[in-house]
């Protein structure tokens, strides 16, 4: 066990974990922040994506000692329901998930690309978010959803 | 224990006198002495309070035993609800999957919630708001007739200033009335008297509300199974290899005795897991814990070759014949061509984004569940028989999984958390692997199909024999799942049906014969190919074969596809109308395929599949661009037309639809499960990869609303047509016929060599 300092979501934040546990855990388990999820444990689906300084990462299977003295942000750090960032009232009003545990992967990949490029076509969006997984099929209104983002910002 | 929960129960139990000494895990019927009409539970379905309470804020909270798997049903049940009770959408709050407090109206499946479900709690709020009248009736002195009510507020007709709310005229209060309910779970029969809003008068069923849970998900705020969080629980693994279970010879607990934080290893029969006190040390510790597995008892078949094989040779047990028209080997003699194809579907997986999860707290012969099973009251019976305990002592409540598809029908990992548990006694979170749900999913079944049929002499169909040879869902309802079987239970039956529908039977062919074959599968030990209903059940596989066919007859008498289908709908109303409206919506022209060859690399192609599932009629077209030199295939657009009766709520309906058909892509293009004698290969998502972003068509779709008809179901219908009109475009493209699914690209080009 290690005493490891964090930067969640703007505030600092001290965990007790092995220094191997994956930040997923630590986010979830230590932290009780859910928004991030568990879908492989392997990186290839975007469940568990986190931003870290900006930038989208898969903390399944990121050492939580990676994450010191970076900054951190999960799904809680972007909006709640009661106070909702741009993007998640856009996924809100295009009704953009089914069983939408796939969601935080979308949203944070989207907030990503939206921070470097902000009206990116159907095409780049594609791409951009290619390698996260949707199992029930959400793709289209992910793709409606983050346009309207784009163009709420115009 | 709830003290919330412990005084609802009170309530339902009570004449109204208070319930001195009650036990929340008793034997319910039996402490009072009640026993007519009450379920095993307690819940009373002939109590009005069972269903629905009123606050006095005017909240309406409605008790549903039918859950929310992801698909938006229970908004759609909560528009139905506050549409009958006139109050506005906002107030209604749905307490779903709850053993302690919903009534069991049958799992949540097969595309009967709003159909089945939907009534129940129609006929229930409407009960509820004969009732409210009455009391209205005597505080504002007016008949009932007189009255009316506008968001929640009952007020006089001639003189609306004379007014109540529900909140006042309840408020908090029981009904403590009865009304009549019959029959179990889905055909339960609830206040079939009482008449219900004419639904030309909706005004919030058959609007596009939006859903109750989406913001919540997309804020990490809501508690799916995988965030259920108690004091003082614990964290387990299973132990298990994708490949047929066997007894563990050893077990070497020194090899993971350097990981900080194991509590114990969990063995009991072949079952075996690791509980500890992080999720990181349950994780290690699983991976690393040394098993020397004893030679299985069986070996899985060498590929899926040989379970083609196996069903087309072996006996079935029950044959199912929907459809027995005519004779047809005097059509075939009528015939003066003949036509017979066989078509192959493979084992696929549910493939839940986010694997199995559950927290059992076993406490002696009691036990507290959180979980996201399908049925929570099938879950309940099946966790308490493997405990040996009685069901009445075991409360379930549903958390939703990720999705289900069916897949949450078998709730594998509450058995297991319930094993755990009772070993440690502790609350046990148990959390599949990625590895452990692609190996273990109780998979869609392969199939075999045989189709032969005769054309005479004017190109008229005179025969049609559909052959479906399936196994049936051997996880399904009752029997013993894996830690059940682990420990010693066994299965006690062959296995559920996988249905007949899709065989041909929309068509008038006079002499038809339609037959779904059940073919044994292996019971006796826990493996793998264990199989269970993945969404659409059968119908997937059957329309595949059938509506492939029927192309092919069609291609081969130079006639249009569409045009082909019309003829043998023979002025069907419903599949006429939606077979027309969605190749008017694709632009389709009327000409036979294949399609004139094209140079070029790439080709294009479109077809066209029509199927009829639980009521519902469906018709796709889709349009594909065929890569000729690589055989990859791309899905450009699909078009589909949809008629499932009265739409609750369009959106919602277009949701699911969307998701339907990107998922139907999915498992004709890329999906199945490969395996050999040694196991199940594919245990990750790059091994079983799914429809991605840039491989998704745009989809165009055609909603048919039929107000004067019942609302039927629109959760799986969308996907039945879409594999076979993927295939019939590959062919409407490059003139290959494609007759196993998926159509990878080394089958895409095996097929435009032969």
């Amino acid at each position: 066990m290690a005493r490891i300092p964090l930067n969640v979501n703007g505030k600092a934040r001290v965990v007790n974990a092995e220094p191997a546990t994956p930040l997923l855990y630590v986010l979830r388990d230590t932290l009780e922040l859910h928004g991030p999820r568990f879908g492989c444990g392997l990186g290839q689906c975007g469940a568990c994506t986190v931003l870290m300084d900006g930038k989208a990462v898969r903390s399944c299977t990121l050492p939580v000692t990676s994450a010191q003295n970076r900054n951190i942000m999960t799904l809680e750090g972007l909006g709640s329901v009661a106070h909702p960032h741009p993007i998640q009232t856009a996924f809100i009003e295009e009704q953009a998930a089914q069983c939408g545990y796939c969601m935080n992967g979308m949203i944070l990949g989207a907030k990503a690309l939206l921070d470097k490029n902000s009206h990116p076509t159907v095409a780049e969006i594609k791409h951009s978010l290619n390698n996260y997984i949707c199992r029930c099929g959400s793709h289209l209104r992910v793709i409606r959803a983050i346009q309207r983002a784009a163009s709420a910002k115009a | 224990m709830d003290s919330k929960t412990i005084s609802r129960r009170d309530i339902l139990k009570g004449t109204g006198a208070l319930i001195v000494s009650f036990s929340f895990f008793g034997s319910v019927s039996n402490a009072l002495g009640q026993s007519a009409g009450l379920s095993e539970d307690g819940l009373d379905p002939t109590a009005l309070d069972s269903w629905i309470a009123v606050a006095q804020d005017g909240g309406v909270t409605v008790f549903s035993g039918k859950v929310e798997l992801g698909t938006g049903v229970v908004t759609a049940l909560a528009q139905i609800v506050a549409e009958e009770l006139d109050v506005p959408f906002e107030k209604v709050h749905m307490d779903v999957g709850d053993t302690s407090k919903t009534i069991d109206q049958g799992v949540t499946a097969a595309s009967r919630t709003v159909e089945r479900g939907g009534p129940q709690l129609r006929q229930a709020s409407a009960a509820a708001r004969q009732e409210l009248l009455k009391l209205a009736s005597e505080r504002l002195d007016a008949p009932t007739d007189k009255l009316m009510v506008t968001d929640g507020v009952v007020s006089v007709v001639d003189n609306p200033a004379r007014k109540i709310s529900y909140g006042n005229l309840l408020g908090g209060k029981r009904f403590n009335v009865k009304i009549v309910a019959s029959g179990n779970g889905w055909d339960m029969k609830v206040a079939p008297g009482i008449p219900a809003k004419n639904p030309k008068d909706y005004k919030i069923v058959g609007k596009s509300i939006p859903r109750i849970d989406l913001p919540e998900k997309f804020t990490g705020e809501f508690v799916y199974s995988q965030d259920v969080r108690v004091p003082g629980m614990l964290h387990g693994r299973v132990v298990r290899q994708p490949t047929v279970v066997s007894k563990p010879s050893n077990v070497d607990e020194s090899s993971i005795s350097k990981i900080p934080g194991v509590v114990k290893i969990v063995r009991e029969g072949s079952f075996v897991g690791v509980v500890a006190e992080t999720e990181w040390a349950a994780i290690q510790a699983a991976r690393e814990l040394k098993v020397t597995w004893s030679t299985p008892s069986r070996k899985l078949p060498s590929g899926p070759d040989e379970v083609f094989n196996y069903l087309r040779d072996t006996k079935s047990y029950k044959d199912n014949i929907p459809v027995n028209r005519g004779n047809v080997d005097s059509g075939f003699s009528q015939a003066s061509k003949k036509f017979e194809a066989t078509y192959r579907w493979p084992f696929q997986l549910h493939g839940l984004m986010g694997p199995s999860c559950a927290v059992a707290d076993v406490r002696g012969d009691k036990a507290t569940i959180w979980t996201g099973t399908q049925g929570p009251f099938r879950t309940r019976d099946a966790v308490a028989k493997m405990l040996g305990i009685p069901p009445g002592n075991i409360h379930l409540m549903y958390r939703e999984g990720s999705g289900s598809y069916g897949r949450l029908e078998c709730d594998d990992v509450a058995e297991d958390a319930a094993l755990m548990s009772r070993s440690v006694g502790k609350p046990v979170r148990v959390q599949w692997m990625r590895e452990d749900e692609h190996a273990w999913d109780p998979k869609g079944p392969s199939q075999y199909t045989t189709i032969r049929a005769g054309v005479d002499a004017q190109g008229k169909l005179t025969a049609w024999d559909f052959m479906d040879r399936s196994f049936p869902w051997t996880a399904a309802e009752g029997n013993a799942l894996i830690a059940s079987n682990q420990i010693g239970l066994r299965p006690t039956n062959q296995g559920f049906p996988n249905g007949a529908s899709g065989g041909g039977q929309i068509y008038a062919i006079d002499n038809q014969k339609v037959v779904a074959a059940l073919i044994p599968w292996v019971q006796q030990d826990e493996w793998p190919l264990r199989t269970s209903n993945l969404r659409a059940p059968g119908d997937l596989a059957r329309v595949f074969a059938s509506e492939s066919f029927l192309d092919e007859i069609a291609s081969s008498l130079g006639t249009d596809p569409v045009q082909f289908r019309l003829n043998y709908l023979n002025g069907d109303k419903r599949p006429t109308e939606v077979l027309t409206a969605a190749a008017k919506k694709s632009g389709w022209v009327d000409r036979p395929s294949p399609a004139p060859a094209s140079g070029g690399q790439k080709a294009a192609g479109r077809g066209v599949a029509v199927a009829n599932r639980s009521n519902t009629i469906i018709a796709a077209v889709a349009e594909v661009e065929v890569d000729k030199s690589t055989g990859q295939v791309a899905v450009r657009r699909i078009t589909l037309a949809h008629d499932c009766g009265l739409i609750v709520n369009p959106d919602g309906l277009k949701n699911q639809i969307e998701g339907n058909i990107l998922q139907g892509v999915s498992r004709a293009l890329m999906e199945e499960v490969l395996f050999d004698e040694t196991g199940v290969k594919n245990l990750d998502w790059s091994s079983y990869p799914v429809v991605s972003y840039e491989q998704i068509p745009e989809v165009e779709i055609v909603l048919i609303d039929r107000p004067e008809a019942p609302a039927l179901g629109g959760g799986e219908a969308a996907i039945v047509p879409i594999t076979a009109a993927i295939g019939n475009a590959i062919f409407d493209a490059v003139g290959a016929r494609l007759r196993q699914a998926p159509f990878t690209p080394e089958r895409v080009l095996g097929a435009m060599k032969a």
